[in-house]
């Protein structure tokens, strides 16, 4: 060897950031509320733990203000598992960001399921060390959240209902007009920019790759092995399952067959096999049903 | 570069990178996600992953014994971060239950530079094998080298970002490489053309029926 290496090292790059988020593709981020569900899902082969006081459906069933969760509760999960654990600040909430940070979790939600902190602006995400994943409904969305610094978008869906309509939406909403946008013409894109509400340079590069700058997950309603098979199918690069799992008969069997769904999404027999007597899912909403929108949170 | 396939496990993980790394090297490459997948592939990159996830589906996917048969045999196997822990002989801070091949002399601690707030890019020193000069590197929740056997190559060194030690960071025994970085997550393609470089001078093909040669 020769030339000396240079010593110093950097963190919180946004390679590192966006890194950490391709190394969780063709996975199931499952959400947990305590170490014992958090080391089932770690069993059953999540990449990921999503640290909760509340899955998503009984805080939608409990109304009321929903917070980051307890730091205590957040250090059982950091210690009973040893895949990467996320954790839920409210929308620019940026302290309970901070808080996240100085326990050192691996990802930040900024998350809609939580009660937004500020009607206007979403946290700025470019100062912390840990990336921030964001939930988006259409492609401008998805623009606005990188550019404040997100290095991972997930599809909002429509979190606790066990109905996969919403994340169908949108992950159609941003993946079409990615679509669209590969076929506008330099002029063009100034006018994609200005419809969009995104930056020029975000909406430049997704016209020149075919694809967002950071992965695109899914999250939002999922339930079934054949839910993370459509959406797979449809782009996505993983899953977020959220009260699917545990608010199902079986939650044991259903996660490890989520896995199994997520990998082999292609193969409809795998899926088909996996799929075999997992009891009942979780009970599911339509939609006309609700009385809030958690997705209409965030901008 | 030389006409070869090579097969990347795609059971989870950042499996695109690597296979635009071969595409642009100009090399056959194919996802592996069955047993079947692996008729006439003359070479295996296990990716970057969670490698708790990937040992789950490699046992329920049967690729775990024709594979494992296939790099006992001395099929060239290159692993990155996740694929490095798969290759290690002894993995610290794992689950129990974790099943890896053990085929690289080595203890590893996964996850031993720390969570994702310790991962961080450095340029880091490598042997004359890799061109001696810097080579950028990602390091996202990787394993820490604790210590290598001695007929293991070290290829590759970085400092420890903690505690300031120099340790191995690129190794390599016999037809098995393996980093505790990501080179598929940058542009530097030096250890994807020494490895395409490893199985070309390999004489090695997977049999027709890769399940029934092992039960042979």
């Amino acid at each position: 060897m020769s030339e000396h290496a240079e010593a110093s090292a950097h963190t919180g790059t946004f390679a590192v950031k966006r890194g950490l988020a391709d190394m969780l593709r063709g996975g199931v981020i499952m959400d947990v509320v305590t170490a014992e569900q958090a080391k089932i899902a770690e069993d059953a082969g999540a990449v990921s733990v999503m640290a909760l006081e509340r899955v998503p459906a009984d805080i939608r069933r409990d109304g009321g203000v929903a917070r980051m969760s307890d730091p205590a509760l957040i250090g059982a999960i950091q210690e009973a598992v040893t895949i990467p654990v996320m954790a839920k600040a409210r929308i620019g909430h940026f302290a309970e960001a901070q808080v996240l940070q100085a326990l050192a979790v691996d990802y930040i939600d900024e998350s809609e399921v939580l009660t937004p902190a500020d009607e206007a602006h979403h946290i700025d995400k470019w100062p912390f060390t840990v990336p921030f994943v964001c939930g988006a409904t259409n492609l401008g969305e998805a623009l606005r959240r990188i550019s404040e610094g997100a290095a991972m978008i997930r599809s909002k869906g429509e979190a606790g209902t066990g109905n996969v309509v919403e994340a169908v939406r949108h992950l159609r909403s941003i993946l079409g007009d990615i679509r669209k946008l590969t076929q506008a013409d330099s002029a063009e894109r100034y006018g994609w920019a200005k419809d969009l509400g995104a930056p020029i340079g975000l909406v430049q590069e997704v016209a020149e790759n075919g694809r967002l700058p950071v992965p695109l997950f899914c999250a939002g309603g999922l339930a079934t092995p054949a839910d993370v098979s459509l959406v797979m199918q449809l782009g996505a690069e993983a899953v977020f399952v959220g009260s699917g799992i545990f608010k199902s008969e079986d939650p044991v069997r259903r996660a490890r067959a989520i896995v199994e769904a997520t990998a082999h999404f292609e193969d409809a027999e795998h899926v088909a096999k996996v799929s075999r007597g997992l009891g009942e899912a979780m009970r599911g909403e339509e939609l006309s049903a609700l009385r809030e929108r958690l997705a209409d949170r965030g901008w | 570069m030389p006409a070869v396939t090579i097969g990347v496990l795609a059971l989870q993980g950042d499996v695109r990178e690597h296979l635009a790394a071969l595409a642009e090297l100009g090399v056959g490459a194919r996802r592996l996600r069955t047993p079947p997948d692996l008729r006439g592939v003359e070479g295996v990159i296990l990716p970057g992953g969670e490698s708790t996830t990937l040992s789950l589906l490699l046992q329920s996917s049967g690729l775990f014994d024709p594979l494992a048969g296939a790099i006992g045999a001395g099929l060239p196997t290159f692993g990155t971060c996740a694929g490095l822990v798969l290759l290690a002989r002894e993995v610290r801070g794992g689950r129990p239950d974790q099943r890896g091949f053990g085929v690289l002399d080595c203890c590893v601690l996964r996850n031993g530079y720390g969570r994702q707030s310790e991962s961080f890019e450095a340029a880091i020193e490598v042997s004359a094998a890799l061109g001696a000069t810097a080579m950028p590197a990602v390091f996202i929740r990787a394993p820490l080298l604790e210590s290598v056997g001695s007929d293991v190559d070290v290829l590759g060194w970085a400092e420890t970002p903690r505690d300031g030690t120099r340790r191995p960071v690129i190794c390599r025994q016999g037809n098995v490489l393996a980093s505790a970085f990501h080179p598929e997550l940058t542009g530097d393609r030096r250890l994807h053309r020494y490895f395409v470089g490893l199985v070309a001078s390999t004489e090695f093909e997977t049999p027709d029926d890769p399940v029934a040669a092992l039960a042979r």
